[in-house]
């Protein structure tokens, strides 16, 4: 796309990577197994989609004639709603397919729906689904469908560690030796691995910050650093990326209470001086305000997280964009 | 008329009686009579057994034959035809069918359809509370009489400690063990992989090696303590092993198996989420894996037992944390360890067959085991230089669920033969046991 009409301002931080390098992947399962190399090249061509949203006619037609279903086994009005924007705004044919109003209801097997929907002439599949390693499961039988993972159990979420990973680059202008510290928990969290698995490949220094029953025992062989103090966790800190702490995991013995949690973890504008002054706040939504995250800070001056929001339409554009297989042809 | 049969030639392998030399079998009415060189016997079948090892016909005290209820999955025709190809020549069946084995109604109708479809021995195996539901026990003498050899709620640990004290104090008195599947449930919850690195990174809950353990240190306290059998089924972890041994040394009666698969492979079969690799206790990783090998070599683990649990395919089609633990086993558990334990040069041969046949035998008080005058003709013809492919068309399971599909394993299961009749011979089923 580098020699394409909307090649990248110099200017922009993502200039860094060039060259980059291919793309050749159909589905997009997981971080860890991606490249550094490949996780540059598509916050290289997530820069790009970004330029086209700030235009007056956002709509590319890369994906015209191409169809996008949305299966989401979880409920997800957020990512949904991102990658079927994405998918619109290169003019892909948009499906959100029910699972509550759907066959699954009736006790069909995954893999039949799966297949139903092939059958019906999907090019992307984005799935959500509570257990991990369906991705996987899918893209094994049908390997001719491009399966873009939204979420699978706690294993991973690809799409947000890559428009975490382009706004922590948008804001700070790079990656490399970045501090971020990732507060929550952790052992549950697909957003926490995938931005584990990328911010280490491009070089990022990682800490996890929680209670010793929301990190798993053998976090730090992944080459991250494991606090339990906050105010250590996130010291001289470039990224505060603040998960969203789940009521199920309090019922679990996982934790005493929200006041607890509260008084030990919770974001406050207070706390946050223990970063570094430029320090930016993130958090992947939907945010539990009062709890895991002030409301002050939510709203405040460091808070990146609408731009989250927005990065996400270019991050999840350049996903479809670099899975199509045929770029040379149809590049935006 | 008597039936006479002379396996010929072949190297006689007897852990009970120690021999392992170059000698012929004589077999006369189902039974075996005499072990010798140089035999004559003109008015006997013969089978030229020259290169083969002859050895006692393999017992495996764990398997799941998912009749009555899950006929789909196995059958005891099915699952006796691949014990048969896998050098079995008895075989006992957990409980978890449905109905489950938790009457002798169960147990007759075991028996009843073993006679007209087992192609090895059935010995069943009771429920030790009724449902499996862990609150009221079993009919422990009844089952007995009728042929259970033991009691499990396989599948399930018995989680009420007071419920198998009681159980280990009463079937002591009837010579039977309790055979546990020591996991302590709470600390299973929904985990489906090992509590390690790999189980972190998958986003998949780990079963901790605790939940084992704690759950072995329990059985053995109960066991002292009333003087009952505990075994405990499919060990999985070092520190179970640890425990197991100085039970031992302080004279408890704690026996133990483990599985091929536990014994050959680790959680590194899990990735890209391969649910034929999912199973309970779950595959653990390298320490464990050698100390259980080195368990199976000191005695401190008494035998191989496979946990043959048949699933379909469509089961296993599923997310891995719904796709139903096991994997199949008895086609192939032989040539699987002598390829990882014999041909490596951990485990001499007549070691591993002991483990198999005899120490399996011993534990549930079975007559087989051994080649001595006047047992049963329950004897398995080996090749050593064959070799065995796992595919879908060699294997008598009618299930495949395995993450082994496709190995090519060292040795072959030559001939099978039960009660002097011969079950399997050279890659084909020949005749039922019985009917």
């Amino acid at each position: 796309m580098a020699d394409s009409a909307m090649a990248v301002e110099p200017a922009h931080p993502v200039a860094q990577f060039e060259p980059v390098g291919e793309f050749t992947r159909r589905h997009l399962l997981d971080i860890e197994s991606l490249t550094r190399a490949e996780i540059e090249r598509v916050l290289h061509d997530t820069a790009a989609f970004k330029d086209v949203l700030t235009r007056s006619v956002k709509k590319l037609p890369t994906l015209q004639g191409r169809s996008v279903v949305n299966i989401f086994f979880e409920s997800s009005t957020r990512t949904r709603t991102s990658f079927e924007v994405a998918a619109k705004r290169l003019s892909a044919d948009v499906t959100n397919f029910t699972v509550a109003t759907s066959a699954v209801a009736k006790g069909e097997s995954l893999l039949d729906t799966a297949k139903t929907i092939r059958a019906l002439g999907a090019d992307y599949i984005v799935l959500r689904h509570a257990s991990a390693g369906v991705p996987h499961l899918l893209a094994r039988e049908m390997p001719d469908v491009s399966i873009i993972n939204a979420g699978d159990g706690c294993h991973e979420h690809p799409t947000q560690a890559l428009l975490d990973l382009y706004t922590m680059l948008e804001k700070l202008g790079r990656i490399e030796e970045l501090t971020v510290a990732i507060v929550g928990d952790i052992l549950h969290s697909r957003v926490a691995r995938s931005n584990i698995w990328a911010l280490t490949k491009l070089g990022a220094k990682v800490r996890v910050v929680g209670p010793r029953t929301l990190i798993p025992r053998l976090a730090a062989s992944w080459g991250v650093e494991v606090h339990h103090d906050l105010t250590e966790g996130i010291r001289d800190a470039d990224v505060v990326y603040l998960l969203r702490i789940q009521m199920e995991r309090m019922t679990a013995n996982l934790f005493p209470s929200i006041r607890e949690y509260k008084f030990l973890y919770a974001i406050t504008e207070h706390r946050l001086r223990h970063a570094k002054p430029h320090a930016i706040v993130m958090h992947p939504g939907p945010t539990n305000r009062g709890v895991e995250i002030d409301g002050a800070v939510a709203d405040g001056p460091r808070s990146v997280i609408d731009a989250q929001v927005t990065n996400g339409i270019a991050a999840r554009m350049a996903v479809f964009y670099l899975l199509s297989g045929a770029r040379k042809e149809i590049g935006p | 008329m008597s039936r006479k049969l002379l396996v010929a030639g072949a190297r006689v392998i007897d852990p009970a009686s120690g021999l392992d030399a170059v000698a012929d079998i004589l077999v006369e009415d189902g039974r075996i009579v005499r072990v010798a060189p140089g035999q004559k016997a003109p008015d006997a079948e013969r089978v030229d057994a020259a290169g083969l090892v002859a050895a006692p016909g393999l017992v495996d005290i764990h398997v799941h034959l998912r009749e009555p209820g899950r006929e789909d999955k196995e059958t005891i025709f099915s699952g006796t035809q691949a014990a048969a190809a896998g050098g079995f020549t008895s075989i006992c069946p957990m409980p978890n069918t449905n109905p489950i084995c938790d009457s002798s109604t169960v147990v007759n109708y075991l028996r009843a359809v073993t006679e007209r479809d087992g192609h090895v021995r059935v010995f069943p195996i009771a429920a030790v509370t009724r449902g499996q539901e862990g609150k009221e026990i079993t009919e422990f003498g009844d089952l007995a009489h009728f042929g259970a050899v033991a009691f499990s709620d396989d599948g399930r640990p018995v989680a009420n400690a007071e419920i198998m004290r009681r159980a280990l104090e009463y079937t002591a008195m009837l010579g039977r063990p309790i055979l546990n599947h020591a996991e302590i449930p709470e600390l299973v919850a929904d985990g489906v992989a090992h509590a390690g690195d790999r189980a972190a990174r998958m986003g998949l809950r780990g079963v901790p090696a605790a939940a084992e353990s704690a759950c072995v240190a329990r059985d053995i306290e109960l066991a002292a303590d009333t003087g009952g059998h505990v075994h405990i089924c499919h060990v999985s972890t070092e520190r179970a092993c640890e425990l197991i041994a100085d039970a031992k040394a302080r004279g408890v009666r704690v026996t133990a198996e483990a599985t091929p698969h536990h014994l050959v492979l680790t959680d590194e079969m899990i990735e890209g989420f391969n649910t034929f690799a999912r199973v309970a206790p779950p595959l653990r990783g390298e320490a464990d894996r050698a100390a259980l090998r080195e368990a199976l070599r000191s005695g401190v683990i008494d035998c191989v037992a496979t946990d043959h649990a048949p699933h379909t395919e469509i089961e296993k089609e599923l997310p891995f944390d719904q796709a139903p633990p096991g994997m199949i086993g008895l086609d192939f558990a032989f040539q699987l360890l002598y390829t990882e334990l014999v041909e490596t040069g951990f485990l001499p041969l007549p070691l591993l067959i002991d483990r198999m046949s005899r120490c399996a035998a011993r534990v549930l008080g079975l007559e087989g085991g051994t080649l001595r005058e006047g047992g049963p003709a329950d004897i398995v013809l080996l090749d050593l230089s064959g070799e065995t492919r796992i595919e879908r068309r060699s294997v008598f399971s009618k299930s495949f669920n395995t993450p082994l599909r496709g190995r090519v394993l060292r040795s072959r299961v030559a001939r099978t033969i039960v009660g002097g009749r011969t079950v399997f011979a050279d890659g084909k089923i020949v005749s039922k046991a019985f009917a």
